[in-house]
């Protein structure tokens, strides 16, 4: 009887904080600026220079803290980890070890139990607390390139200095699912909190995944190793059932899990240690003394906690109170801040909420995929989906026609009353004409039009849609169909 | 205590090659210091605060308003090597 091995999970999440300038200089954070051109002597590290801390820094890391029920330290002060990579051209970084500025916080994650462990099948979510220890304030390093051609490498400093919020959690993960419904949380909270944008693929977002393995039962933790490289939830799924697996096979030959950090290569699936040599982990770490000590008050506080803004949960219960949308709509919108946002906007124009939300759940997030896009690149506004729905329930254009319509909004964000008025898309009225166009169907279709009369009444879908194709879409196909009737 | 291998993993880890004398030099500049500080823990600190500041400001900070502009050209007047705007360093494990 082989072992029943249980996954420990613990997250070091690192969110890159959407402020204008980098923690401890003047230097734009914009993303994409070319090679070092967002630079100055503090974050290129040379001597003589002295950091100074961006107040929006500390208040998005209280802000992030105290939306993840974490103490607020009334003192904290930041220390330098010494360590030698071109990426980091101080050589060290500074951060925080002794006195991080959150403490002793938790989320509470909703875990969809795996269909064959469920005990209730009513009871399909399982509500749980994730610890989280602390999160601390730091700066980013910059970054390496690969020169093929000369073999070394090439550094851009933009991102050295961009500030950053670790947030480390409790081993309390015990499966992929949970580690991603910990992340979607902190996602969606600090994105509603508007302190990142959370994007993994940009790297705004990153997770180092902390695992170990224990038979069920044993109390005490095993020996754990630490992940780096996952920049999607493909990568994170994948790299923990990697990990699992390559620890049980250690233990179950009898071998010993090493500590270390390892690399995961997605597209080869494999993990690779990127233990170096001889010199073991020593970061020597000390007070930073260029940075004097911060002190929290409960004025500050409470002044930050004033201006918290709604966060997801207490959105989604507003929308159950207000708008009496099912909850699936309800959680597929209030996923992004920006989708909700867009969702109450264009409610707030007048249209009916049901309806903003099948064009936003439907549409809108299939074009989303399709196109890889993020909501904040949607390009219509509140007002022009607004008139969408309008048009359609008046009876102007047809529902085909409405998602041509809302496709090119998509992109080009063009008003649709304008564009249906320009392209001719109005749903033709003009019962006379639209005879006229039956008429010929019915004449180009005589054995359809045979068998409908043999009673197959099927046959007559198939004259509708032939109709409606004539009419380019822009006619009513109920009205079609009244049409057809009375002319057979 | 400070050893000879004390003073190699420092070494080490600072990235600087010693040489016999250097170390010889080193190691008693260390056991200098560490005899310093053996002598100040004989003090009674019970009642007294640790301080990792001399200064007693606090708060200190920047807005957020972006003040520097371009200096790449400035920054990169150190380089040794410069290739399309950026330091040219020696190959690392990973990009």
């Amino acid at each position: 009887m082989a072992n029943v091995y249980e996954t420990v999970i613990g997250l070091e999440v690192h969110v890159e904080l959407a402020t204008q300038t980098k923690i401890f200089c003047g230097c734009s954070t914009a993303f994409g600026g070319a090679p070092n051109t967002h630079t100055c002597p503090v974050c290129t590290g040379m001597p003589g220079t002295l950091p100074v801390l961006n107040r929006q820094v500390v208040e998005h890391a209280i802000a992030v803290g105290l939306a993840t029920n974490c103490s607020i330290a009334a003192h904290c002060r930041f220390d330098r980890k010494n360590y030698f990579y071109p990426d980091n051209p101080q050589n060290y970084q500074i951060s925080q070890l002794y006195q991080p500025i959150c403490r002793d916080g938790y989320v509470e994650i909703d875990v969809q139990t795996p269909e064959g462990d469920r005990r209730d099948a009513a009871e399909t979510d399982n509500r749980k607390r994730v610890r989280i220890h602390e999160i601390h304030m730091e700066e980013d390093a910059g970054k390496l390139i690969h020169d093929g051609e000369s073999g070394r490498s090439l550094v851009d400093y933009n991102r050295a200095g961009v500030p950053l919020i670790e947030i480390v959690s409790e081993p309390d993960m015990r499966s992929a699912e949970e580690v991603i419904a910990y992340l979607e949380k902190l996602r969606t909270t600090i994105q509603y909190l508007g302190a990142s944008d959370c994007k993994l693929q940009e790297g705004s977002m990153r997770a180092d995944v902390n695992l170990s393995v224990r038979e069920v039962g044993v109390q005490t933790l095993g020996t754990r190793t630490e992940m780096k490289n996952l920049n999607s939830f493909h990568a994170i799924r994948n790299a923990i059932a990697g990990e699992r697996e390559r620890q049980i096979r250690l233990l179950e030959a009898g071998e010993q899990v090493v500590q270390e950090t390892r690399r995961w290569d997605d597209a080869k699936g494999v993990s690779y240690s990127m233990r170096s040599k001889e010199d073991a982990q020593d970061y020597r770490y000390f007070p930073e003394p260029d940075l004097a000590p911060l002190h929290i008050d409960d004025t500050w506080i409470a002044q930050i906690r004033a201006r918290q803004p709604e966060l997801r949960e207490a959105r989604m219960e507003r929308y159950q109170r207000t708008y009496a949308l099912p909850m699936y709509d309800i959680r597929l919108l209030t996923d992004s801040k920006q989708l909700s946002d867009l969702f109450e906007e264009t409610v707030a124009c007048g249209a009916q909420p049901k309806k903003v939300s099948n064009w936003l759940m439907g549409e809108a997030l299939r074009l989303l995929r399709e196109r890889d896009m993020d909501p904040e690149e949607i390009c219509f506004t509140p007002e022009h989906l607004a008139a969408l729905i309008g048009l359609v329930e008046q009876k102007e254009i047809t529902n085909t026609v409405a998602k041509e319509v809302f496709a090119v909004m998509f992109t080009q964000g063009v008003d649709p009353r304008r564009y249906v008025e320009e392209n001719g898309l109005k749903t033709l009225q003009d019962a006379d004409a639209l005879r006229r166009v039956a008429a010929q169907v019915l004449a180009d279709n005589p054995q359809s039009v045979a068998d409908y009369r043999n009673g197959k009444e099927k046959a007559i879908s198939f004259l509708v849609g032939q109709t409606m194709k004539a009419m380019k879409g822009q006619a009513d196909p109920l009205k079609v169909r009244e049409i057809l009737q009375s002319m057979l | 205590m400070i050893t000879d291998e004390t003073i190699a993993k420092i070494a080490l880890l600072a990235k600087l090659e010693l040489s016999e004398t250097e170390r010889e030099q080193a190691k008693q500049d260390m056991r200098k210091m560490l005899g310093y500080i053996d002598l100040m823990n004989e003090l009674d600190t019970a009642e007294t605060e640790p301080m990792s500041h001399v200064f007693s400001a606090e708060n200190v900070f920047r807005e957020d308003v972006v003040v520097n502009g371009d200096m790449r050209e400035e920054m990169l007047a150190n380089a040794q090597l410069v290739k399309d705007g950026m330091f040219v360093v020696p190959q690392t494990f990973e990009g």
